[in-house]
C-alpha cells in the first residue's frame, strides 16, 4: 500500500463501510429515547379519545376523574380556549382541533387529556372522564364525500371557499390541483392507436415505527424557558410551531430530539398530544410526559396514502407511449394534516411519468374530507412519490398486457435515454441524471429473466401459478429548492456547522435528524474526506435546537441531497481558510499549494507540506495578518434542484392456489443513488425499505367499516412481517452521480420502499395476468389472493 | 392500591421493589429500577421490544406482572456484557450492521442469547423461526440473521 492509500484508509471517509458510531450505546441498552427521559416531578398525560367517528359532544364531566387521588388536571377544549390553543395550524394550511371542539370527526379523536402522577393513575382517570355524545351520520367512502347529501365533516369550514389550499367546491372538498397540458393530452388520447385505463387504490397504511410518538415537555416558570424532548424528525420546525402557538420567544424554546426509534414519516407532524403536554407543563409548572400506545399510534398519528387513482396511457401499436393522464381522489381524513411542502397539496405526485419519455401528460388531484384520522404523510418516501410510482408502474404493465408485449421490453422501449439527461419531463421536472437501460439489463441478466418466463409457462401448463414483477422507478427527493419548497414559509434548505478544535478533532452539528440512518457515522465520513481528519475524530450532533443550526429535518430522503451538501460546502469553506493558513506557514503563494488527502503540499516540492492537524493548531495562534483566528464554518444549503435516484427491481413469487398464500422466491434490487457514502449503511437501508414495501404490498392496511370504526389498529391485525415471511434480499447497484450535488450523492433510504411496492404488486398481477386479469388491488394478503383465485375458478385440484 | 414487596435478581444483582399487583414487569424494570434498555413497542406481546430473560426463558415483559418475577432471575440487555467486554452477540450485531434505530435491538439480542442456548448452531431457517417473536422495522432482518449466525460461530469456537 502506498503512503497515500494508507493515509486515505486511515481517514475512514466516503466510500468505506465504516462501522457505526451509534452502535456501542445501542447494543448496551444505553440509547436515550423519549420514554427514557425522566425529570424530577414529572407527570404523565393520557388522552381520552372518541369511540365514534362523528358525533356531537353534549357534555364532558371531569369530576370523577379529578376526584381520583394522584390526578392533577383534566384538560378539555374549554380549558384550551382562553389560551387560543384548542385549534392548531397544520403543515398543509388547514387547522386541526387539539382537543375536540363541540364535536368529534374521527374515531379515536382527542377529547381530553388527563394529567396524573403516574401512568396507571392517568389510565384509570381517563376511563373516569364521562363524555356524552350524540352520533352524527358519517362520511367514510371518499367517492361519496362530495355527494349533495353527504354529511359535513367540518362545520368550522362551512361557508368558507378555501381550506388553505385554493378554492373548494363542496363542504367536504379540500383542494383541486392539476399539472400538465390537459388539452394536448386529451388530443393525444383521441388520436392514439391504443389506450388503457386502470382504476387502482393505493390503500391507507401507517408508517408504524417500533417506537411510538411521544414527548416530555418541561416549562421552567421562573426563567420562562420551555424544553421539549420529542420524537421529531424535524425539531427546528417543532420549535417554530411551538413559538407561533404559545407566544414564547423561539430563543426560550429548546426542542430536543434524542435517539429516535424509527420515524418513516410518522414523526414529521405536530400532534395534539404534544400540544396538550406542553400546555399542561406551562399551566402546572411541572414536566409532563405523553407517550402514545400502539393503538393510539396506528389510529391517530398520521396515516399514509389513501389515494384512489385512475391511470391512463395512450400508445401506438408497438408500445411507444404517447401520453399519460392521471386522476386522483385523495382521502385526507377529518383535517388536512398531510406533511409536505406547504405549496404542494399533492406533494411531488407529478413525478408520475416515471422513468419514461412521455411527450405529454396531465394529472389532476382532488382532496376530500372524510370521518377518518387526519394525515397523509410520506411513509418512507418523498411526498406522494410512492403513489406516483405505483400508478405509472402498474399502468405500464396493463398497457404491456393489452399489447402482448413483455413488461421488460415495453420499459426498454420507453425509457428516457441516457443521452437525454438533464431531462425535462412533461410535468415540469428536470431529471438530473440516470441510466435506466443499463440498470434494467443488469437485473434481467442477473435473474435470468428469459429462464424465469420459460419456467412460468411450464408451471402454468402444470397447473401452478408463478408471478414475475418488474419495477423501474425514478424518485424525486431532497426537498427542496426554496424557490418552490417551504414549510409554513420557511425555505427547505438545510444546514451544517463544523468547528475544528486546536488539536485537530472536530465537532459538527446539522439541522437534520437521524431516526436510525446512522448520521453520526456518515456525516463524519464526508467531513473526513473533505478535510483530511479521521472520521473517528469528528463528533456529529443533531437534534438539539439550541446548539444545531436551523434545518428542516430528515424526511423525503433529504439528508444526503440537502444536509450532506451543506456539510460538504461548510467543509470546503474551512479548507479554503486552511489553504491560506498553510500558504502563510509555508511562506508560499496559495496557488502553489495542492490538496493531498489530509494536507496541503507545495507543488513540485512534496516534502514541504502542512497537514490539516498542523493547520488546525496554527489557526489558533499563527494566522496570516488580517485573518481572524479559529477554524470553523457554517453553511445553509439551498439546493438548485431535487435529485432523482432510480432503480430496477424484479420479484419472483409462487402462489398456492388452494390457500392464496404467496412465497416470494427472489427479490433482486438494483439501486442507483449516485455517489455511495457508506455501502454497509446503504445496504441496510435498502433491506429495511424493501421489507416495508413488502409489508405495504402484501398486508398492511388501515380498514374502516361503514360506521367509521377502524378495524386494524393492533399488531394482531396490522401486518408487520416477521423474519419468517420476510424474503431474502439480493442487492446490486450502479453509480450515476448527480451533476448538481457537490459530491454527486442522491439519497437512498426511500427508494426501496417506493420501488418494491409496485414490484410486488406487479408480480401478483403478472401471475393473474396469465388468466386475463388486468389489475387487482393491494394489499395482496392470502385472503384477497384466494378471493381472486376463487373468482377465476383456479382454486381447484 | 396496596403494594406488594418483591425481590428478584436483575442482571446478577439482587433488587427489590414495592409494586401494585397490577404493575407490569417492563414498567418496574424501566421506571423503578431505571434499566431503560428494554423498550415498549406494543404492550400486547407482539413486537418483542420488551423481551427479557426470566429464569432461563425468553419472556415479553409487557404482559407479565412484576409480582410474577418475585424470587426470579432476570436478565436484560444491561446484563449481557461481562467485565466491560461486549458479549459475542452484541459484537456481532455491530459487526454485521444488525441494528439501525436501536429500539428493537435489546429485546432482539436477549432473545438471541436464549435462542443460541436452545440451539447453538442453527440454520438460517431455524433462526428465522426461533427469532420470529421479535419485530424490527429498520433492517429487513437480513443482517440480524447474519449477526446471529456470526455470534453462533463465535460462541461455538470459544
Amino acid at each position: 500500500m502506498t503512503d497515500k492509500q494508507e493515509r486515505e484508509e486511515g481517514l475512514q471517509g466516503v466510500g468505506c463501510s465504516r462501522k457505526r458510531k451509534e452502535d456501542p450505546r445501542f447494543i448496551q441498552g444505553k440509547g436515550n429515547y423519549v420514554d427514557d427521559v425522566k425529570l424530577p416531578g414529572m407527570l404523565v398525560g393520557k388522552v381520552v379519545r372518541s369511540p365514534f367517528a362523528h358525533a356531537k359532544i353534549i357534555s364532558i364531566n371531569k369530576e370523577a376523574a379529578l376526584a381520583l387521588p394522584g390526578v392533577v388536571a383534566v384538560l378539555t377544549a374549554e380549558d384550551l380556549k382562553p389560551l387560543n390553543l384548542h385549534w392548531m395550524p397544520t403543515l398543509a394550511g388547514d387547522v386541526q382541533a387539539v382537543l375536540a371542539d363541540e364535536k368529534v370527526s374521527f374515531q379515536y379523536q382527542e377529547v381530553a387529556m388527563v394529567i396524573a402522577n403516574d401512568r396507571y393513575t392517568a389510565a384509570d382517570a381517563a376511563d373516569l372522564v364521562e363524555v356524552e355524545y350524540e352520533e352524527l351520520p358519517v362520511v367514510i367512502d371518499a367517492h361519496k364525500a362530495m355527494d349533495a347529501d353527504a354529511a359535513i365533516v367540518r362545520d368550522d369550514l362551512v361557508g368558507k371557499d378555501t381550506a388553505g389550499q385554493g378554492p373548494r367546491k363542496h363542504n367536504n372538498h379540500i383542494f383541486s390541483w392539476d399539472v400538465g397540458d390537459k388539452d394536448a393530452t386529451d388530443r393525444a388520447f383521441e388520436s392514439a392507436e391504443v389506450t388503457v385505463r386502470q382504476e387502482m387504490y393505493n390503500h391507507r397504511v401507517h408508517p408504524c415505527p417500533l417506537e411510538t410518538c411521544g414527548c416530555v415537555a418541561s416549562f421552567d416558570k421562573v426563567k420562562g424557558d420551555l424544553t421539549v424532548y420529542i420524537t421529531s424528525q424535524a425539531p427546528h420546525v417543532v420549535r417554530t410551531v411551538v413559538t407561533l402557538l404559545s407566544g414564547i420567544p423561539e430563543s426560550k424554546v429548546r426542542v430536543i430530539s434524542p435517539d429516535i426509534g424509527g420515524g418513516f414519516g410518522n414523526k414529521v407532524g405536530i400532534y395534539p398530544g404534544y400540544v396538550c403536554a406542553i400546555v399542561g407543563s406551562i399551566v402546572l409548572g411541572r414536566p409532563v410526559k405523553w407517550v402514545e400506545d400502539r393503538i393510539e399510534n396506528l389510529s391517530t398519528t398520521s396515516f399514509a396514502r389513501d389515494y384512489h387513482m385512475v391511470g391512463e396511457l395512450a400508445a401506438d401499436k408497438e408500445g411507444n407511449i404517447k401520453a399519460m393522464r392521471v386522476d386522483v381522489l385523495a382521502d385526507h381524513g377529518a383535517f388536512n394534516a398531510h406533511a409536505q411542502p406547504t405549496k404542494w397539496p399533492a406533494g411531488l405526485f407529478s413525478i408520475c411519468t416515471g422513468s419514461y419519455d412521455i411527450p405529454v401528460a396531465y394529472a389532476n388531484v382532488n382532496g376530500v374530507y372524510t370521518n377518518k384520522a387526519p394525515g397523509g404523510v410520506a411513509y418512507r418516501c418523498s411526498f406522494r412519490v410512492t403513489e406516483a410510482v405505483y400508478v405509472i408502474e402498474r399502468t405500464i404493465d396493463v398497457l404491456a398486457q393489452k399489447l402482448s408485449i413483455d413488461p421488460a421490453e415495453i420499459r426498454m422501449k420507453n425509457f428516457i435515454k441516457p443521452e437525454q439527461f438533464p431531462y425535462q419531463s412533461a410535468l415540469g421536472w428536470e431529471y438530473d441524471s440516470g441510466d435506466y437501460p443499463t440498470a434494467l439489463k443488469k437485473v434481467l441478466e442477473a435473474v435470468d429473466y428469459v429462464g424465469l418466463r420459460r419456467e412460468q409457462a411450464e408451471k402454468k401448463a402444470r397447473g401452478e401459478i408463478m408471478g414475475i414483477g418488474i419495477c423501474t422507478f425514478t424518485e424525486v427527493v431532497g426537498a427542496g429548492p426554496s424557490k418552490n419548497c417551504d414549510i409554513l414559509g420557511v425555505g427547505m434548505f438545510d444546514s451544517a456547522e463544523i468547528r475544528i478544535h486546536p488539536t485537530g478533532s472536530a465537532i459538527a452539528r446539522m439541522g437534520t435528524m437521524s431516526t436510525g440512518q446512522g448520521h453520526e457515522t456518515t456525516y463524519a465520513q464526508i467531513i473526513a474526506t473533505e478535510l483530511g481528519l479521521a472520521s473517528e475524530d469528528v463528533q456529529i450532533e443533531e437534534g438539539n435546537t439550541s446548539t444545531a443550526p436551523y434545518g428542516l429535518g430528515t424526511y423525503g430522503s433529504r439528508t444526503t441531497p440537502v444536509g450532506a451538501a451543506a456539510t460538504v460546502m461548510a467543509a470546503r469553506k474551512i479548507r479554503e481558510k486552511a489553504r491560506k493558513i498553510a500558504a502563510h506557514l509555508l511562506e508560499v503563494s496559495e496557488n502553489d499549494l495542492e490538496w493531498d488527502v489530509d494536507q496541503f503540499r507545495v507543488v513540485g516540492s512534496p516534502d514541504q507540506a502542512k497537514t490539516m492537524k498542523e493547520i488546525a493548531w496554527a489557526a489558533y495562534n499563527s494566522v496570516p495578518e488580517g485573518m481572524e483566528m479559529g477554524l470553523e464554518a457554517v453553511d445553509y444549503y439551498d439546493p438548485p434542484n431535487f435529485t432523482f435516484p432510480f432503480g430496477a427491481y424484479v420479484a419472483v413469487l409462487d402462489i398456492d392456489k388452494f390457500t392464496g398464500e404467496t412465497k416470494v422466491r427472489r427479490f433482486y434490487a438494483l439501486d442507483d443513488c449516485g455517489t455511495r457514502i457508506n455501502p454497509m449503511i446503504i445496504e441496510g437501508q435498502i433491506h429495511g425499505g424493501l421489507n416495508e414495501g413488502y409489508a405495504v404490498a402484501m398486508g398492511q392496511e388501515l380498514p374502516y367499516d361503514e360506521a367509521g370504526n377502524l378495524l386494524g389498529n393492533t399488531f394482531m391485525d396490522y401486518f408487520w412481517p416477521t423474519m419468517v415471511e420476510t424474503p431474502k434480499w439480493e442487492l446490486d447497484y450502479t453509480v450515476t452521480p448527480s451533476p448538481h450535488h457537490p459530491m454527486g450523492a442522491k439519497g437512498v433510504a426511500e427508494s426501496p420502499h417506493v420501488g418494491s411496492i409496485p414490484c410486488f404488486s406487479n408480480a401478483i398481477n403478472d401471475a393473474f395476468g396469465q388468466f386475463g386479469v388486468s389489475h387487482v388491488d393491494m394489499p395482496h394478503n392470502a385472503y384477497r389472493v384466494w378471493q381472486t383465485l376463487k373468482e377465476l375458478d383456479l382454486n381447484k385440484g | 392500591m396496596a403494594k406488594t414487596h418483591i425481590q428478584f435478581m436483575l442482571n446478577g444483582q439482587e433488587v427489590e421493589a414495592l409494586v401494585e399487583p397490577r404493575e407490569l414487569l417492563i414498567h418496574v424494570i424501566r421506571e423503578q429500577l431505571q434499566q431503560t434498555g428494554s423498550h415498549i413497542g406494543c404492550e400486547t406481546s407482539h413486537c418483542g421490544a420488551c423481551t427479557v430473560d426470566l429464569n432461563g426463558e425468553s419472556l415479553k415483559s409487557c404482559t407479565v406482572l412484576a409480582v410474577q418475577a418475585n424470587g426470579g432471575d432476570v436478565l436484560t440487555v444491561e446484563g449481557l456484557s461481562q467485565n466491560g467486554e461486549p458479549h459475542a452477540i452484541q459484537a456481532a450485531f455491530m459487526q454485521e450492521h444488525g441494528l439501525q434505530c436501536g429500539f428493537c435491538t435489546p429485546g432482539m439480542m436477549i432473545r438471541a442469547y436464549r435462542f443460541l442456548q436452545e440451539n447453538p448452531s442453527p440454520t438460517e431457517d431455524e433462526i428465522r423461526h426461533g427469532m420470529s417473536g421479535n419485530l424490527c422495522r429498520c433492517t429487513g432482518y437480513q443482517n440480524i440473521i447474519k449477526a446471529v449466525q456470526v455470534a453462533a460461530e463465535k460462541m461455538q469456537s470459544e
